[in-house]
């Protein structure tokens, strides 16, 4: 059959490039049908294929005895003992929820639950990592109602608890937020699915809901910037719907209690086109599939449409042959299509058939990995300068820059963000959002699951490399405080348009220190996703690695928060303090500047203070245990009083050199420790015997906030301060009073 | 005690149900398709928490009219004790099992988070072990949780002594701090907050314990 040459400018529109467009004329010796062409388009978007990240993204570790699958299937998987794995991974879902909060955000929680429940295991917990634009920006306010009430409308309903997350906010996320979803979930490590299509004759079969028009080439649309126009791409935003999911979910799990199923694909970016093309891909095998037989929720669809529709809440599956009727009846239980739409061939091709004719006739691996691999030229930032603090420059008194910082955007309570989601669904949740790490029983035993998400993109941006291992180093301490030995993460990179040396020095910077820290703290990457492309108008965010840390604590009953249960028990720093204010919160909010070198993260004393950490933890002598972080030092005891309920003396040593770099620096590899008063010796003896700074530097007690040298805060005025932001900026109070990062 | 939960599409809250009465109960508690219209003979149906059919029409109008449901209705009228609570309540107030309604929450938001309750009546097999006025903290989770009832449906809920649990810190602006009621044979009960959600100290608290032990004492 002869096909014409396609013009530049269909080109253009299927975001591909001349040279890639004689790529597919080689590899199909001749010019690409309309629904080849479409199909090329996808497969080879930077969503999917990876094409600028890839030579990268193998700078991570991926390994480790516990690592039951690494990068490459729908979700990483991990050994928790007792014949049971976690399956966990984050995606972004950034372009559809600025266009559309509500279903942007809504679809990536779906997205993500589905690339979990493929693989076999249950759902059990959903965390968000969300950027929005500077607070007194015109739609930042309806973006970040929108996106909340999208991850509740979708995770309320599916019945899968959301459980931690965080939030920030900074202007260079004005034109571009970012909405990165976290999903978790339990199989049985003998029952783990792969999306490997198999056995020639197989039935390829599709389930769930109807394919329609909605979504088309969002893929497309995720590796392509955004200009002004964004609103027209309001027809690419797909619609989700959770109850369909849901149902999905359960069918899905409960036709998996059998070996129905050989390979099983959720359908996500470039839907069909992409779950059968990775099916046949890691299988080796080639797919047959006719379209007439794929239900349709809209009459006279095009094979291109068809092929490309996003539509929601719908899985590709192989079974094995003879076992139709077995799995029709499941999904007919629950309701749901269910249709054989294809059979596995050992061709090594995708052939389509619509209407009697065939629309796409192409081989798998090329398309599918065979998509052109850039090695684009990259510059890292010029090394920051150290910046120099000087107390006498701040006309804040002590106390009133604490309270500045607790009730500034990116430190005040989430509370409204959290108490719309559905957190203790399931009946596991042990400690919801607002603590280091969130902790998830595992059904049925003492164990749980610690989960955290992280990331400081002012850190990365001032220094790439150190910013990737902060976010990693931090996600590593989350889980320790909360007596999780840490296991693995998940990332999503969030960048900007990655054919701009300086984005893409950025995101190689992020790489190699994320991976330098993976592997000093064994903590390798499991899965992940790539989101670039993230510019409005040439203006990108900030670098945003977020990294999803996943941690195993064997028996809950030894796990610690960072509630304090008692008065007099003693309060002792780990770490290191040089009071380090450069790209501090309290730089941006109180002296109005983000400048200077991020917090150098030394690895090996990461894992050393960490490993002390835990060792206190298990030997029973912590009755609290926090992070220190964003605010430093004050900020963190603020955090624990509130959480408890009570309140603490903090002192100062006589000879800091600044005493706002005591208070408010954000020295790393730092916790902030609840001890009882007969475990304190021996405490501060191991660790001085194994090299880690412990000193005591305060004591619990009282319903107020004590900082030596400035007057008693109340506990009531903490929490006003802190709770009160949030809301009463949703109600349409004020952005925020402070300085230049608005 | 011949106990079972039902699964409507959409059910959420009824692996959760099941878990905290097996644990009470110490024995198994039977699941139930909502499709199924024979059922065995039962002392408690337990109608769970959740989005039955996505609740994309009223919250529980569909399931109300769910084949079970008939059955449902029997039970109630013979006597047999059935606990809706969250989704569950809803679906009782649209089966016309209780009196009022629930609507989206005054401040048009989901909200969960623990509330207090008040333990208003303790003439019910839900209730009767608690004290009258024991203060509870369950937690609730829900976009439609506001019952509403007009005052002659209000007045003969009090008069007859069935509001069994009232808000302490109304979360959702029901009438009268209403958080449950109880049909007019008393074997009945909706619910907004989740006990089930509350019988294990490591999740914050074992306050929902005692409802599901007041039904064991009373209908074993």
């Amino acid at each position: 059959m002869a096909t014409a040459e396609i013009t530049p400018q269909e080109l253009a529109e299927h975001g591909l490039t001349p040279e890639e467009y004689a790529r597919i004329r080689e590899i199909l010796g001749r010019p690409p049908r309309p629904v080849e062409l479409g199909i090329f388009s996808v497969m080879w978007s930077e969503h999917c294929s990876y094409k600028s990240s890839r030579i990268h993204l193998r700078k991570f570790p991926t390994e480790a005895p516990w690592v039951v699958c690494g990068p490459g299937e729908n979700a990483g998987v991990v050994d928790i003992g007792d014949g049971q794995v976690a399956v966990f991974k984050m995606e972004s879902h950034n372009h559809p929820s600025f266009i559309e909060p509500y279903q942007g955000a809504a679809t990536g929680v779906g997205g993500i639950l589905r690339d979990v429940f493929t693989m076999g295991a249950r759902p059990v917990a959903i965390l968000d990592a969300l950027r929005f634009g500077a607070p007194d920006h015109p739609r930042t306010r309806h973006l970040l109602a929108g996106v909340v009430a999208g991850i509740g409308g979708y995770g309320n309903c599916v019945g899968v608890p959301t459980v931690g997350g965080e939030t920030s906010f900074h202007r260079a996320y004005n034109g571009n937020i970012l909405v990165n979803a976290m999903c978790v979930g339990i199989a049985p490590r003998d029952r783990v699915f792969y999306a490997r299509a198999a056995g020639v004759g197989n039935p390829v079969v599709y389930v769930g809901a109807k394919t329609g028009r909605d979504g088309i080439h969002g893929a497309t649309m995720a590796s392509a910037e955004f200009s002004e126009d964004a609103e027209a791409k309001r027809p690419t935003v797909q619609v989700g719907d959770p109850f369909m999911e849901k149902l999905l979910i359960e069918a899905c799990l409960e036709l998996m209690a059998s070996d129905c199923i050989v390979a099983i694909q959720d359908m996500g970016a470039a839907g069909l086109t992409s779950s059968s093309f990775e099916m046949a891909a890691r299988g080796g095998t080639g797919i047959e599939l006719d379209l007439d037989a794929v239900p349709l929720r809209e009459a006279n669809m095009s094979a291109y449409e068809i092929m490309l529709s996003e539509s929601q809440e719908r899985m590709l599956m192989v079974l094995a042959r003879g076992r139709e009727a077995e799995a029709r009846a499941v999904f007919a239980k629950w309701e749901l299509d269910f249709a054989i739409i294809g059979r596995v061939t050992d061709s090594g091709r995708m052939v389509v058939r619509h209407r009697g004719e065939v629309v796409a006739d192409v081989p798998v691996a090329p398309v599918s990995g065979g998509s052109p691999v850039y090695d684009r030229p990259w510059r890292l930032p010029d090394p920051p300068v150290p910046f120099i603090s000087d107390d006498q420059t701040v006309h804040l008194s002590p106390r009133e820059v604490l309270l500045r910082l607790l009730s500034c955007p990116d430190l005040a309570s989430r509370r409204w963000i959290w108490e719309q989601y559905d957190h203790s669904v399931m009946a596991d949740t042990v400690a919801g959002p607002g603590g280091d790490a969130a902790v998830v029983r595992v059904h049925g035993t003492k164990k749980g699951l610690a989960l955290t998400v992280d990331c400081t993109p002012r850190y990365c941006r001032a220094d790439p490399r150190m910013g990737g291992r902060q976010a990693v180093a931090e996600a590593y301490r989350n889980l320790v405080a909360v007596g999780a030995r840490p296991l693995a993460i998940t990332d999503c990179l969030n960048f900007g348009n990655p054919e701009r040396p300086d984005i893409m020095g950025q995101f190689v910077g992020c790489i190699e220190g994320m991976a330098e820290a993976c592997r000093a703290l064994s903590f390798p990457v499991v899965s992940g996703n790539v989101s670039l492309y993230n510019e409005t108008d040439g203006q990108a965010v900030l670098p945003t690695p977020e990294v999803g840390g996943l941690g195993l604590i064997e028996d809950l009953a030894k796990r610690t928060g960072l509630a304090f249960d008692a008065d007099g028990l003693h309060l002792v720093l780990i770490g290191e303090v040089t009071g380090w204010l450069g790209q501090s919160v309290f730089q941006r909010e109180i002296l109005g500047r983000e400048e200077g070198a991020p917090p150098p993260v030394d690895l090996l004393l990461e894992k050393r203070h960490a490993d002390f950490v835990a060792a206190q933890i298990e030997a029973g002598r912590l009755r609290a245990c926090h992070d220190l972080a964003d605010g430093g030092l004050a900020v963190a005891m603020a955090e624990m009083c509130l959480a408890s309920g009570r309140g603490g003396r903090l002192s100062v040593p006589a000879e800091v050199p600044s005493l706002f770099g005591w208070l408010y620096g954000e020295d790393q590899a730092r916790y902030l420790l609840a001890v009882a008063p007969e475990h304190l010796r021996p405490l501060l003896e191991e660790a001085a015997a194994a090299g880690v700074i412990a000193r005591e530097v305060g004591v619990t007690g009282g319903d107020a906030l004590i900082i030596d040298g400035m007057p008693p805060i109340s506990l009531e005025e903490l929490r006003r301060c802190h709770e009160g932001w949030l809301p009463a900026w949703m109600d349409g109070g004020e952005g925020s009073e402070s300085g230049s990062w608005r | 005690m011949r106990a079972a939960v039902v699964t409507f599409p959409g059910s959420n809250c009824d692996r959760d149900l099941r878990v905290a009465m097996e644990r009470v109960f110490d024995r198994p508690v039977a699941s139930l398709w909502h499709a199924e219209t024979e059922l065995p003979p039962l002392d408690l149906v337990g109608l769970p928490g959740g989005f039955s059919y996505g609740d994309y029409l009223r919250c529980g109008a569909i399931a109300a009219r769910s084949p079970i449901m008939g059955e449902i209705r029997r039970l109630a009228r013979r006597g047999v004790a059935v606990l809706g609570i969250c989704n569950g309540f809803q679906i009782l107030t649209e089966a016309g099992l209780l009196p009022g309604a629930l609507v989206r929450n005054m401040r048009l938001s989901f909200v969960c988070r623990p509330v207090r309750i008040a333990v208003a009546t303790t003439a019910s097999p839900f209730t009767n072990a608690y004290a009258q006025g024991q203060e509870l903290t369950l937690p609730v989770a829900h976009h439609d949780g506001n019952y509403v009832i007009d005052p002659e449906g209000l007045a003969r809920l009090e008069a007859e002594d069935r509001i069994a649990f009232r808000y302490l810190d109304n979360p959702n602006g029901s009438t009268a701090d209403i958080a449950g009621v109880l049909g007019p044979q008393r074997n009945v009960l909706g619910m907004m907050p989740h006990p089930e959600r509350a019988c294990d100290p490591l999740l914050g608290g074992e306050d929902g314990v005692l409802l599901f032990r007041s039904l064991l004492a009373m209908l074993t």
